[in-house]
């Protein structure tokens, strides 16, 4: 029997605001440990937080962004658990009246587009980060628990999306189209690398066909596009299998294990928790007023989807308006390059093809490449003029991209800079054809094979900058 | 006859600082002398910081020397609760939880205070975390009143109730969840003074119920509650629940007396209930307002009744997130256990007293799923029904009255083995937190046994002006002059 997915993720996006959420410590990744904290995010008696205006914004903004139902008015909660890197044994997150409900993403999928409905967007803290130190490493047999405050206190977002997701695959579609999203809004740089993106997933699986939900999983401890769906694709076949078996699925939260490449169920019953939400009573309610949702409104950028839409219209395939819309910089690097005269069929061919493949070899993102829009702006416009072949194009832009300069530089310094000249072009074309009459005659007499021949041989004779093309149509005219 | 300085009261000295007939340094020594003759005996405070103290005496010595004026608290000795954050001077709020635990600020305020030029002599005992009605819920001991030593200085503001009365502080700052200012303050015959929710900060005030909570002062004089009220009152952009408007300007009409005032008798609270010499002292404040142009008359608010039932679902529901996070991870004694579980499990059965215990689970318990709307929820509308039971009598009348505590101090002990007969101490100022007003208590007389009566007031949010005016104007008529044998001996 063939079972399908019934998937909905949670993300959890740590906000780049310049200071935390409650207090004025700077929000940053990376400081020595227990160097960004103050009474506030590390708890202390008496601390009281004050929101981050600037937060509620960012939530707000991606909330307009995906169309979601912005509250006029907004309520923090006390979520209560104990854990030790939770400086209050309560984190401040929202409950039953969050900043955004509804809304929707839409996938562009192969079967066409698939709007994938949100449940909610809401704002909470992130916690410090514990370290367990032992030989596994992991928490019952810790020796030892470091706390490291330093994110303690940092906005995170939680967005939660309805149970629309029908397959792994579509779950990373969605993770990947949301992510862009935000990266789009500015409001996180949402690299996953650094546990800026997290996300959480549930996952039912029931025969095809059937319109009842079978019994869910929760999946947590995801930390990547990959393992996401990953942890789902096994999730989902190892749900099947015990359906399949007569067996019936139990509800309870797992993790996945990165390195194992499973899920393993977490301790069910300790797990079960009462988070005993009620208002912070530190906080007042969030108002939101028109003037501030009109001003969020009209400062929205061009989001992925308008902008892949652009592309298509410009005459880029699916695939390729994907690609640069999808990768950090690309679209960027690709509208200066367009504001600079270049065509953007084969400007976003360079960037998904060579400059894609020269970023991955130097393990550098666009935006760390010394490549411009102008370079290829100037990449562009050499081929164009013939004064560049498109093989020596490639080459140039592994240069550029490496800093040795523009491509012109480039260009000229590696003697790359084709013969455009008329009459250097000629004379070594009409000296070629003297040195070889008989395949001339053979040429003129029909055999075609011979085109090549002397095309290369006048390549040769120029040292290989020439440009083929309009060596082979010289040839052409002088032998025809 | 001049007197001893430490029963001054914060204008008449800060008058005589000004005219130079007494330094600060003086001051500080009298309140110092008056301490030691009777900490030994009350107990009020948990902490001395006499460096400070002296330096800040100094230093309003020099300000005056230099005909500078840093302001009406210059060189004034004042007493804070231990609940509030001195930097560096340890703040325990009465808990062994937080033995030995020194704050790396201040809260605001403290700042204030300092700023305007207060001697800071010390942090006064206190139940612990503000749980207590009698302060005998101190880990360290209770005070007792100055009044009677065999009895209790009530609470939980206790240490700052009985070092005004004793004389240790010409005032003193307490906080006020449902009651803790004002019912010490009627306890030991002092004015206490819990203003409108929001127009003092919170911040570095440990939290017990932050919804509650709220600072305010402990003097001898209302005159001298204004002065310590001004300031400290004020928005706070650290505390989000601080108020963002002026705050009220009460001197203008201190002194305005009784003519017209328009006071309302709390029917619910002001009758049975209430020991008959508490009865009588209240009868006889309200006949001389009547007899002075006050118009008087009785209001029933049908909610009153419940607050307490609702107070003590709200208020351990906030204490038991707002405890939640002393567990020995970061500050504090830590015990040990085999995991991080067990650790802040047993820190916490260690650090915390039955009565916080007690509170913690009440409101754990008020919160959990299945129990929320039955507990927490029905409490919070019996809040918002005693918030409108108020907002109706305030447009009929100026302020309304009742008596601060039903009964004058009681016996040490006495209470302890029944905490619901402690709980019944607040019966009469709880409606004033649950509705965010400002209240008051003013001595007017003495009981059979020469124990302290208190008159509670109570305005509208941000009422300040009109009830410090018909404070005044029932200390006025009240002439209550009395101080404890303690303070009046020469003992010291």
């Amino acid at each position: 029997m063939a079972y399908e997915a019934v998937i909905g993720v949670e993300t959890h996006v740590e906000l780049a605001t310049r200071s935390k959420m409650f207090c004025g410590c700077p929000n940053g990744f990376g400081a020595e440990p227990n160097t960004s904290i103050c009474p506030v995010c590390l708890g202390l008696p008496g601390a009281l937080p004050v929101p981050n205006a600037r937060a509620i914004e960012a939530t707000v903004s991606l909330g307009l962004a995906l169309e979601a139902e912005i509250a006029p008015r907004s309520l923090f909660h006390r979520k209560n658990y104990f854990y030790a890197d939770l400086p209050k044994n309560y984190q401040i997150s929202q409950f039953d009246l969050p900043l955004c409900r509804g809304g929707h993403l839409d996938l562009e999928t192969a079967a066409g587009p698939h709007r994938i409905g949100l449940t909610r967007v809401h704002l909470e803290e992130d916690t410090g980060k514990s370290t367990h130190l032992g030989e596994t490493g992991r928490i019952r047999a810790a020796e030892a628990v470091l706390l490291d405050f330093n994110r303690s206190g940092v906005p995170l977002m939680e967005v939660v999306s309805e149970p629309d997701l029908r397959s792994p695959e579509e779950a990373r579609a969605y993770a990947a189209e949301l992510r862009a999203v935000i990266v789009a809004l500015g409001v996180s740089e949402a690299r996953l690398e650094e546990g800026q993106m997290r996300f959480d997933a549930n996952v039912s699986v029931r025969p095809e066909g059937v319109a009842t939900l079978g019994t869910k999983v929760e999946i947590k401890n995801m930390n990547s596009l990959r393992s996401l769906q990953r942890a789902l694709a096994f999730e989902v076949e190892r749900q099947s299998r015990l359906l399949a078996a007569g067996e019936e699925v139990e509800q309870e939260t797992r993790h996945w294990d990165e390195a194992a490449g499973c899920t393993r169920a977490g301790r069910s019953k300790e797990e079960s928790s009462d988070y005993r939400y009620f208002p912070e009573p530190d906080l007042v309610p969030v108002s939101l007023d028109a003037a501030l949702l009109e001003r969020l409104r009209a400062a929205l950028p061009e989001l992925p989807a308008q902008r892949r839409a652009r592309y298509r219209a410009l005459g880029l395939d699916a695939e390729a308006a994907r690609v640069v819309v999808e990768t950090e910089g690309y679209s960027a690097l690709l509208d200066a390059a367009g504001a600079a005269g270049a065509d953007l069929r084969v400007t976003a061919n360079w960037l998904t093809g060579e400059v894609t493949a020269h970023l991955r070899r130097l393990g550098l993102d666009a935006a760390g490449s010394p490549l411009t829009g102008a370079h290829l702006a100037e990449l562009h416009s050499l081929v164009a003029a013939g004064r560049l072949s498109a093989t020596a194009a490639k080459e140039v832009l592994g240069r550029v991209l490496e800093g040795e300069g523009s491509p012109e530089q480039v260009a000229a310094g590696r003697d790359l800079i084709q013969i455009s000249d008329e009459g250097v072009l000629g004379a070594a074309v009409a000296a070629v054809l003297a040195d070889h009459p008989a395949e001339v005659e053979r040429l003129r007499a029909g055999d075609q094979r011979l085109l090549g021949f002397l095309v290369g041989k006048v390549m040769q004779a120029t040292g290989g900058k020439a440009d083929p093309r309009r060596v082979s149509e010289a040839i052409r005219q002088a032998a025809g | 006859m001049i007197g001893d300085p430490a029963d001054r009261t914060i204008a008449g000295a800060g008058a005589a600082l000004r005219s130079g007939e007494l330094t600060a340094a003086e001051l500080l020594a009298a309140v110092r002398r008056r301490a030691g003759a009777t900490e030994a005996l009350l107990h009020a405070f948990l902490t001395l910081d006499s460096e400070g103290a002296e330096q800040a005496a100094a230093a309003a010595d020099a300000a005056f020397a230099a005909g500078r004026d840093p302001g009406p608290l210059a060189g004034i000795p004042l007493a804070v609760k231990d609940n509030m954050c001195t930097r560096g001077i340890e703040t325990t709020c009465g808990s062994r939880i937080l033995a030995g635990y020194h704050p790396p600020y201040d809260a605001t305020v403290v700042t204030r205070l300092r700023q305007a030029g207060a001697v800071i002599v010390g942090k006064t005992n206190m139940d612990e975390f503000a749980m207590g009605s009698s302060t005998e819920n101190s880990a360290y001991g209770p005070t007792r009143n100055p009044w009677d030593p065999d009895r209790v200085p009530g609470g939980s503001s206790g240490g700052s109730a009985a070092v005004v009365a004793a004389g240790s502080a010409l005032g003193a700052l307490g906080s006020d969840t449902g009651g803790s200012i004002r019912q010490p303050a009627s306890l030991c015959g002092v004015v206490g003074l819990k203003p409108t929710y929001g127009l003092v900060s919170r911040y570095g005030l440990v939290a017990f119920a932050s919804s509650l909570d709220q600072i305010g002062p402990f003097a001898r004089t209302v005159e001298d509650a204004a002065t310590l009220f001004e300031a400290i009152a004020g928005h706070d952009p650290s505390d989000a629940t601080s108020y963002r408007g002026p705050v009220p300007e009460v001197w203008p009409t201190l002194e305005a007396g009784p003519e017209g005032l328009r006071v309302g008798v709390i029917s619910e609270l002001a009758g049975k209930g209430n020991d008959p010499a508490v009865l009588a002292a209240l009868g006889r404040t309200l006949a001389a307002l009547e007899a002075s142009g006050a118009v008087v008359r009785e209001l029933s608010l049908p909610s009153m009744p419940y607050a307490l039932d609702a107070y003590y679902l709200l208020a351990p529901a906030e204490c038991s997130a707002n405890l939640a996070r002393f567990d020995g991870v970061r500050y504090g004694p830590r015990l040990p256990g085999d995991t991080v579980e067990q650790m802040m499990a047993a820190s916490r059965r260690d650090g915390f007293g039955p009565e916080v215990t007690r509170r913690i689970l009440l409101g754990t318990y008020a919160l959990s799923a299945g129990y929320y709307e039955a507990f927490y929820g029905r409490a919070q509308k019996v809040r918002t029904l005693v918030i409108e039971d108020f907002a109706r009598a305030f447009q009929e009348v100026d302020v309304l009255v009742c008596p601060t505590s039903p009964t004058t101090a009681f016996a040490l002990g006495e209470r302890t083995e029944d905490p619901l007969a402690m709980y019944l101490a607040d019966v009469g100022t709880i409606p004033c937190n649950l509705g965010g007003l400002p209240g008051i208590s003013v001595p007017v007389g003495l009981d059979e046994h020469g124990l302290p009566i208190g008159f509670q007031l109570l305005a509208a949010p941000l009422g300040e002006a009109a009830l410090l005016r018909a404070a005044r104007a029932v200390e006025v008529l009240a002439g209550f002059s009395a101080r404890p044998a303690l303070a009046t001996s020469e003992v010291r």
